[in-house]
């Protein structure tokens, strides 16, 4: 048991596929328009992830080692075909707004790369409950950059803006919050200066649109990696162990060139002879930091 | 479907600029960031990029119409597209190596980083969810994957050129490249109003 609930931290907090191992982008970038959707897509994946790696650690010892690729792949895309049929007939809404990347679960290198890394090597339960874990931390960074995008973008909250949950509108809300603590006559220069200054800046307040737009997408991405590398510096700094446990091609999708299966594949003597940058020893370990998740 | 050259036209234009595969639906991300160091190197994934999924999309569309749909199975089509796509690619691999060396040469050491590429098997399931025929698919395949190829080259190409710029310290490496992945997302924003 102790085993199971230290793969569930393991997956939520120490190697959260999202915040600290950058795996499964794809997904991650293209359905975090909302909340809702990344709560959605966090949770079918987590279904599949944990059956695949229930399934896969069950017939360890059956499927021979040759034709494990094609075997696990052939399991994962049942069990996104189930879920998937299974959206279609009882959340009909969450199956539109999600489309193709339901069935794009099984390209997911989270899903793969458990299999490879975890199921095919540890007994039943600890795979299951593996699977559970990465796939709870999938969930809570889809939430979280959902929650963001959307906040920032539409302005509203899992779909509900303050006018749905208090009755007023945010931002008249929000400068009920400030009358509160400035006193808009008051004798006070200064006070009432930041009172001006609070209330005309909530006031004139839109959503930025681009922010659930594609391009969003990818400077939320761009701020995530940066405190990544920040938090990356600092543990080394720390003497801290940054070097994470591998996942399927041995390293994450976003540093592929540097680090994965591409540097191998890529005109090695090249990259070989190539002249170390400056910023290349930021990417010298093959993973990122440890503290991401914690972090957010 | 009307097959007129107007509509394969703006299905051409549709899904290599207006929803480009990468800028605006995040298929294939990973081949993109990872191997668009270099405009020589990019350029070869891209044509490898544009060789498989043209491939994919003629073989997934001949299976979807002559085998899933008769037989009535076509809830199959993630379970068969995923494991046809990836024994396409080795096939192509063997293929080339031994017959056309000097097309392997060029694209050889690409093809096993498509095999579970999200955008081959991306463009199979769009072809079948949008109900395009055989020669719709084929268009769009092609289209799409001329958006992939112009989208990694030019990114490649803004590596090539910040490579020496005086980046801050946190944001060197990836996040700068997602940065200008973004702003090149924006730049495509503006064919929205192409068709």
């Amino acid at each position: 048991m102790k085993q199971c609930m230290e793969r569930l931290y393991n997956g939520l907090i120490k190697e959260n596929p999202t915040f600290v191992l950058m795996l499964g982008m794809c997904p991650t970038l293209a359905v975090t328009t909302s909340a809702i959707n990344g709560l959605g897509m966090g949770l079918s994946t987590m279904v599949v992830l944990a059956l695949s790696n229930f399934l896969i650690s069950a017939l360890r010892k059956v499927i021979p080692d040759k034709v494990r690729i094609p075997a696990y792949i052939v399991i994962i895309a049942t069990f996104v075909t189930l879920v998937e049929l299974l959206l279609h007939a009882y959340i009909p809404v969450l199956h539109e707004s999600l489309g193709i990347y339901i069935s794009l679960i099984v390209v997911n290198c989270i899903i793969l790369g458990r299999a490879e890394a975890y199921a095919s090597k540890n007994k039943i339960l600890p795979s299951l409950f593996d699977g559970i874990g990465m796939g709870l931390g999938f969930t809570m960074a889809l939430t979280l950059i959902g929650l963001v995008r959307e906040f920032l973008g539409a302005g509203t909250l899992f779909g509900f803006s303050g006018a749905d949950l208090y009755g007023t509108p945010l931002p008249e809300l929000l400068i009920g919050l400030v009358e509160r603590w400035l006193d808009p006559n008051s004798s006070n220069e200064t006070v009432r200066f930041f009172y001006k200054l609070l209330t005309d800046e909530i006031a004139s307040f839109t959503p930025m649109g681009i922010m659930i737009l594609a391009p969003g997408a990818f400077f939320v991405l761009a701020v995530l990696t940066a405190i990544q590398n920040v938090m990356k510096e600092r543990g080394k700094a720390k003497g801290k162990d940054v070097s994470k446990i591998q996942s399927g091609c041995n390293s994450d999708c976003m540093n592929c060139s540097d680090s994965g299966c591409a540097k191998r594949l890529i005109e090695p003597e090249e990259l070989d002879s190539e002249e170390v940058c400056d910023f290349d020893d930021l990417f010298d370990d093959e993973n990122p930091g440890e503290e991401e998740a914690a972090d957010e | 479907m009307n097959d007129s050259i107007v509509q394969l036209i703006v299905i051409a234009l549709g899904s290599s600029l207006v929803s480009n595969v990468v800028l605006s639906q995040f298929l294939g991300l990973c081949p993109f960031l990872g191997v668009s160091k270099k405009v020589k190197t990019a350029a070869g994934m891209g044509g490898a990029v544009i060789f498989v999924i043209t491939l994919a999309s003629l073989v997934a569309g001949l299976l979807y119409e002559f085998i899933l749909v008769p037989l009535g199975i076509t809830f199959l089509k993630t379970i068969v597209f995923i494991l046809v796509i990836a024994a396409l690619v080795q096939f192509v691999e063997l293929f080339l190596k031994k017959y056309v060396k000097s097309l392997y040469k060029a694209l050889g050491v690409f093809l096993p980083l498509i095999t579970t590429n999200c955008a081959v098997l991306g463009v199979a399931i769009t072809n079948v969810n949008l109900e395009y025929n055989l020669l719709t698919s084929v268009v769009n395949g092609f289209a799409t994957s001329v958006g992939f190829a112009i989208a990694i080259i030019i990114l490649a190409g803004i590596r090539e050129k910040i490579e020496y710029n005086d980046i801050p310290k946190p944001f060197r490496g990836m996040p700068i490249v997602l940065v200008t992945a973004g702003l090149m997302a924006i730049a495509f924003c503006g064919f929205a109003g192409l068709i």
